[in-house]
């Protein structure tokens, strides 16, 4: 039996919430300042902060690896119709795996270092080349982010590689950006990832969202690429 | 092409409008032409405990009035575009108009399938359907529990139906992505809503538990009056 690799719930790069305590029975989230934590309030609330990290993204990786294991015993017992069957789990569960785990990092606090677009300059530059100026990019981000019908992402994507053409595309349900095309950041459109807080106003959420992307995430994708979205 | 794809819109419209007359409630409703929100036959607070009072208000008054909307806005162009001739314009707006137009279809038959306790909510099916449903799935129960199954399954924002195969006659289980409606081979006969705006305010990730607190308020007379 060939041994088979677990995925795990990586940590957040920052708290659930401002006054966060870490206590010892939680592990998921990493403070790297206890004495100074920061979040993502109040664009994105605690209470969707938990559940999406602890319940909605712990669930693809379990059915991830609930899917892995099943393919690995297929594929010993030559089992291909059981081995097609198991495609599309793996493609949504795992999909759904690093479409979150790059969401987390694309993310930063309102206010910290990284959602100063000045940490990004080469990506401006190719932004501004490809749309003519900052405010004509988000408009055109924010339309497709709204024009989604259902469950999905939005991506900034560099075509192609790192420093590639950049384009504005859509993802349905948990499709991740395929390589060779690079996710320089995503934002979640289901619902879950905003409902708590801005029930059916989907474009306050999407409005807010760009006071917590982390430009110098996005700046290292864009330059150097993303080799393995799951060992960020 | 423009006449197939004004066609499919006004037919689509038709059979929505005939398996809700039959149901005998609000059914599609218009106003000079357009389409309108439809009222509900039970309060917000009526499906208590089993979907929220704030759930049915937002889901009804915002979630399904923009669909309302929406699909307005796109007959309007598609007209237009029909009045200029603009054939690809036509054709461009076929993804809005089946995803608002459905959402609109959707809804309409949700709210007519669903019913508070004291109307008879969660009271399972008798008569021809009853005698249908076991003759597919065993049981009722075995039946609910294939239901949830499919519900379960959604890998995204969809629906989960029970249909009836025109060609024949035959009832089966189908889940649709998005806001597609139940058209063409398959008739509606009960749509149960798997979107998270549906149940996140209650149930947050548990949406099994929605799934199995909905058969409470589930209006059975009403699926029963779309299959007769």
């Amino acid at each position: 039996m060939a041994s088979q690799a677990t995925h795990t719930l990586p940590p957040l790069p920052y708290a659930y919430d401002v006054s966060y305590t870490p206590a010892p029975d939680r592990q998921t989230a990493l403070i790297v300042d206890t004495n100074n934590p920061q979040a993502l309030e109040p664009v994105i609330s605690k209470q969707i902060m938990e559940l999406h990290h602890q319940k909605h993204h712990q669930t693809y990786i379990n059915n991830l690896n609930a899917a892995l294991s099943a393919q690995s015993s297929a594929t010993q017992s030559n089992n291909v119709p059981s081995l097609i069957a198991l495609q599309q789990k793996i493609r949504f569960n795992g999909g759904g795996h690093i479409n979150h785990s790059l969401f987390w990092k694309n993310l930063t606090p309102p206010g910290t270092p990284g959602t100063d677009i000045g940490g990004a300059p080469a990506l401006r530059e190719a932004i501004l080349a490809r749309w003519g100026s900052h405010e004509q990019f988000i408009k055109a981000f924010n339309a497709e982010l709204l024009g989604i019908q259902g469950s999905g992402w939005g991506w900034l994507v560099s075509k192609g590689g790192a420093k590639g053409r950049l384009d504005i595309v859509t993802t349905k349900d948990q499709d991740p950006v395929n390589a060779p095309d690079v996710p320089v950041f995503g934002v979640d459109m289901w619902e879950h990832a905003y409902y708590l807080q801005y029930l059916s106003n989907k474009a306050g959420y999407v409005e807010g969202i760009w006071k917590i992307i982390n430009w110098a995430e996005a700046e290292k994708r864009y330059t150097a690429g993303v080799e393995n979205p799951l060992k960020l | 092409m423009a006449a197939l794809l004004s066609n499919s819109a006004r037919v689509a419209l038709r059979s929505g409008a005939s398996a809700t007359s039959k149901a005998g409630a609000a059914g599609l409703t218009f106003a000079r032409g357009k389409a309108t929100l439809p009222d509900l036959s039970y309060d917000y607070g009526a499906l208590e405990p089993s979907i929220s009072g704030k759930i049915m208000e937002i889901h009804h008054k915002n979630h399904h009035n923009t669909y309302v909307t929406n699909y307005n806005n796109s007959i309007e162009q598609l007209q237009e575009a029909q009045a200029q001739g603009n054939i690809a314009a036509q054709i461009a707006l076929k993804p809005a108009i089946n995803f608002n137009g459905g959402g609109h279809l959707n809804h309409t038959l949700f709210w007519e399938n669903l019913a508070p306790k004291s109307a008879g909510g969660g009271e399972p099916p008798s008569g021809n359907l009853s005698k249908a449903i076991d003759s597919t799935y065993g049981s009722f129960n075995e039946f609910q529990s294939k239901m949830n199954a499919a519900l379960a399954s959604i890998q995204g924002s969809g629906w989960a139906w029970l249909v009836k195969d025109k060609q024949t006659g035959q009832i089966g289980i189908r889940t649709y992505a998005n806001q597609d409606p139940v058209v063409g081979q398959f008739e509606p006969l009960l749509g149960i809503d798997a979107w998270e705006h549906a149940y996140y305010l209650q149930y947050q990730n548990r949406k099994v538990e929605y799934f199995s607190a909905i058969w409470d308020v589930i209006n059975w007379k009403a699926v029963e009056k779309r299959f007769a």
